[in-house]
Formats: C-alpha cells, structure tokens, sequence
C-alpha cells in the first residue's frame, strides 16, 4: 500500500469537508426545533410535520415527479436514437448540423435555452402547463442520454452485432436482442442522469410552466428567496436522503457485479486448466 | 425506411424544440416593445414582407448606450473568471489527493466527488444562506474564536457568489484533472527527481504541463455555465451584484420587455462562442492525442 503524504491527507479532508459540511449542516439543522433557523433550540421532527401537511408542497413534489418521470423516458428514447445515429449513422445530409444540435444543449445558460422555448411556445399558441415542461425537458435531457449511450456505443465489438445479422436475425432483432442488452447499464444511467435533471431543473422549468403547474424546485425557489426557512431544510434533508441512498446502492450494485463477473472469469480459467 | 425514421425522429425534434426556438429569439431581438399580445412588434400577421422591412437593431443599440448591460457582461465576465481560477486552486490539490490515494479508496473518493453532482443544485446553493448570513454559523464561530467582534457582511455580496460558483461547480473541476492525473506514468517523475529536479521542480515541469488538458476541460467546464448563471446570483448575490443570467431574468419577468431580453440572450450567445469552440478543440485534440 502507498504511503500518502500529509499534504495529500491534507487536502484531501479540507476539500471533502467543503464539499459535505454545508449539507451536513442543513440536515442537522432540520431537526432543529427552534423557528430561528441559526439557532439550536433542541431535537424536533416538527418540520417534517409541518411539511407533510403542506398540501402546496406535495402537489408540486407530483407534478416534478410526473414530468421527471414522462420527459426522462422519452429522452432515453430520442437520445438513444440519436447516439446511434451519430455512432452508426454513417453519412447523411446535416449530419454535422445534427451532431451540433446534440452537443450544444449541453452548454447552453439555461436562461436563454428557457427564454427560446417559452418564446415557441408563446408562437404557437401551446398553452404553458406540464406538457410545455416535458417538452422543455426532454429536449436538453436527451442530449445528456445520447452522450453517455454514444460513449458506450463507440467502445462495443462491432463484430457481435455483425454475427447476429449473419446468423439471420433482423435489423431490428439484432438491435433488441444484441446491442441492447450491451448497451443496456449505459441507456440506464442515461434514464437516470434525464431524470435528476429534471427533478433538479428551476430555469427553464420557470419559464416552460404555467400557472396550472408548479414544480418542487420552483415552489423552493421562491419560498427561499425570503430567507431561510426550517421547512426548505426538512425537504432538503429529505431530498439529499433519496440521492444518497440512490448512489450508495447503485455503486454497491456495480461493486458486486464487478467481483462477480472477476469470480466467473477465475471459474472458467480454472475449469479450462 | 427504417434508418430514415431513426435519423428523422431526434433530428426533428431537435430541429422544432432547439433550433427554431432560437430563430425565433433573433427575430424578437430584432423588433420593437409593443403593447399588445404578444408584446411586441411587427408579427407574422403584419405580412412577411413588412414584418422584415420593420426589423432593425434598435435593440442592440440600446444595449451599448444604457451602460448598465455593459457593466453586467462585464462583471459576469470577471466573475466566471474570478470562480474558475479559485475553483482551480481548490479543485487541483483534491485531485491531486485522489490519485495518489491507495488504489482500494479511490472508488469510494470518486463516489464522493459524484454523489453531490446528484444532489439538488438549488439546495446546495441555498445550504450556504443559513452559513453566509449575518447571524450565520461562520458568524457565529468566527465570534465565538474572537476573530472578529462584529459579524461580517458575507450573504449578498459578490464573495458569496463566488464561494457558492466555487462550492457548486467543483466536481466538474476535480473529475477532468482527476482523469488527467489517474493516467501519469509515476516513473517521470522519478525520473526528474533522478536529474536533479526537487520534488516541487518536478511537480512543475512534469506533473502540472501533463495535467494541462485535464486542467483546460475542467475551466471550461466551470467558466461556461458560471457566465450565465441564474441561481447563484440570485440567491446569494445582493443588488449590487449584476450577472447576465440575472439581468435577462428581470427584463423578462419584471420589465416584461421581451425584444430586450432577446437582444441581450443574443449577446450572452455571441460572447459564449468563443470559449465554447475553445473547448471542442481541446477534446477533439484530446481525443486524436489518445487514438
């Protein structure tokens, strides 16, 4: 085992410690039972209380799940198509305006990609509620999915794909029953990655939306711009929990699937010798 | 057929939902405030033809005369700048750590770094409004130390824009340098300290010019999108502080003058094509350097 040097060690604490004090914080102070957010007043759940009975609050936790839900399927959809087009597409009219399209969502201020789409919107008389949101949504989500699935798609054996036409299957059978199931853990976390933005996006939600539909982030956005408020911190709480318990399992997923897939390749070596 | 429907289908919808949506902004940009619905002037009803002859660039115009746009791309310049450099300092050393971690950490420590790239943006800027403000926890421990007799001033002024630019943006910081770092061959430095190079000269000549892509991306990846950023500012910034991300904000939903916005969303465009092309050179040249 390396020895690390103080400075490593060093470094290393201070900057995990930026980057986890400020939510430790606001999870502790969550369960503070005083309605001055700065100062300790006691343990409490009473926040989560409050929360659970503000009605406003859960009506937008449902639609932020139901557009998460609609725009990030159907971007996993139109950016898996998109990915392999860019990857096995081969040449074909504009495909550099299509490539371009693909990558420029991804650096775009979101006020201008919000102001954009709400100005379409506007033009074609479509009138702004939770369909305007997936809309908005699945259009920068699927740009996310086609990077990571094309990623993946650059990295796959060809010639697998090539061998299931040869033994008679069809495009599209080839396409199900080889590349897909390969493809598969890439067009996930694509599922997942769409999913979080939506879950996380305020901007171009605030301009997509009307007022028959607010979203969770919207609805924080503007209770917070008043200042600190003890339920903002139980739903935050709540938030990073699911987050949290998300990517642990999901890293101890991939862990033990890597430990197994090592332990068949050591029992076929094994069985061979 | 098939392939034509596979090519059609994403390409049309980026085409309806990205692309047209921004000729739409140009055109905007380039007509007059009107009291009407939709608020402004000539539409496609006033004919194509008219509507072509009224376009002008009345609106650009007016943002080089009322200074107040000037200073606001000029700060949100600067403080994109400003955040990208000081997330540098922050992110490198933290990179550094993590590849010379012992081998069996360093998933643990790239889930670490991921896990708040996960997280909610707006909570992770609103966490330090409860730190920042007067009667904050950093108040409140740096008078509990006896470093300062009064609190200070932090929330709403531009240094809490840059710790919440700093603080948000970090992973995208770490994880390129981090890629940069994972990949150097140890022996070269070795081999400089064998030369005659101090462990600091070697860290210099070899280590830094070796990051240099990783350390490129990273600011990239951090100077773009802290240039138009909304949230930040808005929560954390004061009055006095003018960012372009904000600035379209208010003109759109305050001001409710959409040829102005669009005008100023055109700028904001025009200013990020430069670091943006940048940046596609840099991982097209990455990528080459690595076939």
């Amino acid at each position: 085992m390396k020895r690390m040097s103080w400075f490593n060690v060093t470094s290393l604490t201070l900057g995990f410690a930026f980057l986890y004090l400020p939510m430790i914080i606001l999870v502790i102070y969550s369960f503070n039972a005083s309605k001055l957010v700065t100062v300790w007043a006691g343990f409490s759940t009473r926040w989560y209380g409050e929360l659970i009975q503000n009605e406003a609050f859960l009506d937008a936790a449902w639609v932020t799940i139901k557009v998460a839900v609609m725009s990030s399927t159907l971007a996993t959809v139109l950016g898996t198509m998109a990915a392999y087009v860019l990857v096995r597409g081969g040449r074909f009219l504009g495909r550099t305006l299509f490539s371009g399209m693909i990558y420029a969502p991804l650096v775009m201020p979101e006020v201008i990609t919000g102001l954009s789409l709400l100005l379409l919107f506007i033009g074609i008389g479509l009138d702004r509620g939770v369909l305007t949101i997936v809309l908005a949504h699945t259009t920068f989500s699927m740009c996310y999915v086609s990077v990571v699935v094309s990623s993946r798609l650059v990295t796959f054996d060809r010639s697998l794909e090539e061998a299931a036409l040869d033994l008679g299957c069809s495009g599209w059978d080839a396409f199900r029953l080889v590349t897909l199931p390969i493809i598969a853990p890439a067009v996930i976390s694509g599922w997942l990655l769409a999913f979080t933005l939506s879950l996380d996006d305020l901007v171009i939600a605030s301009f997509t939306s009307g007022p028959s539909a607010t979203t969770l982030p919207i609805k924080i956005f503007s209770a917070v711009r008043l200042g600190v408020s003890p339920e903002i911190n139980a739903l935050s709480t709540i938030m990073i929990a699911i987050v949290a318990i998300g990517v642990i399992t999901a890293s101890l997923v991939t862990k033990r699937n890597a430990i197994r897939a090592e332990a068949d390749t050591r029992a076929a070596e094994r069985a061979q010798a | 057929m098939r392939r034509f429907a596979l090519i059609a289908v994403p390409y049309a919808w980026l085409l309806a939902l990205f692309l047209v949506p921004f000729i739409i902004v140009f055109k905007i940009s380039l007509s007059d405030l009107a009291l009407a619905i939709p608020p402004y002037t000539p539409t496609m009803r006033d004919g194509i033809g008219d509507m072509f002859a009224a376009f002008d660039f009345e609106n650009f115009v007016f943002l080089t005369e009322d200074d107040l746009y000037w200073r606001a791309y000029l700060s949100s310049l600067r403080i994109a700048l400003v955040s990208t450099f000081v997330t540098l300092l922050v992110g490198y050393p933290i990179a550094y750590g993590m590849a010379k971690a012992p081998d069996e950490w360093r998933a643990t420590l790239m889930m670490l770094v991921i896990l708040p790239f996960w997280t909610s943006f707006l909570i992770r800027v609103y966490a330090w409004m409860g730190i920042l403000s007067n009667e904050g926890l950093l108040n409140q421990f740096l008078l509990w130390l006896g470093l300062i007799n009064e609190p200070l001033v932090i929330l709403n002024t531009n240094i809490a824009v840059y710790i919440g630019i700093v603080y948000t943006y970090l992973p995208f910081m770490i994880l390129p340098i981090y890629a940069a770092l994972d990949r150097l061959d140890e022996s070269l430095n070795e081999a400089a300290e064998d030369l005659g190079c101090s462990r600091m000269q070697a860290f210099w000549l070899v280590t830094i010019p070796l990051s240099k892509n990783g350390i490129i991306a990273g600011s990239f990846l951090v100077f773009i999108p802290a240039l138009g950023e909304f949230v930040i500012p808005s929560l954390l910034g004061g009055s006095g502080t003018l960012m372009i991300g904000k600035i379209l904000w208010e003109e759109f939903f305050n001001n409710r003058d959409w040829p102005v916005a669009s005008a100023v969303a055109v700028v904001l465009l025009l200013i990020l094509v430069i670091p943006i092309v940048l940046f596609q050179r840099n991982q097209q040249k990455q990528a080459e350097a690595e076939q």
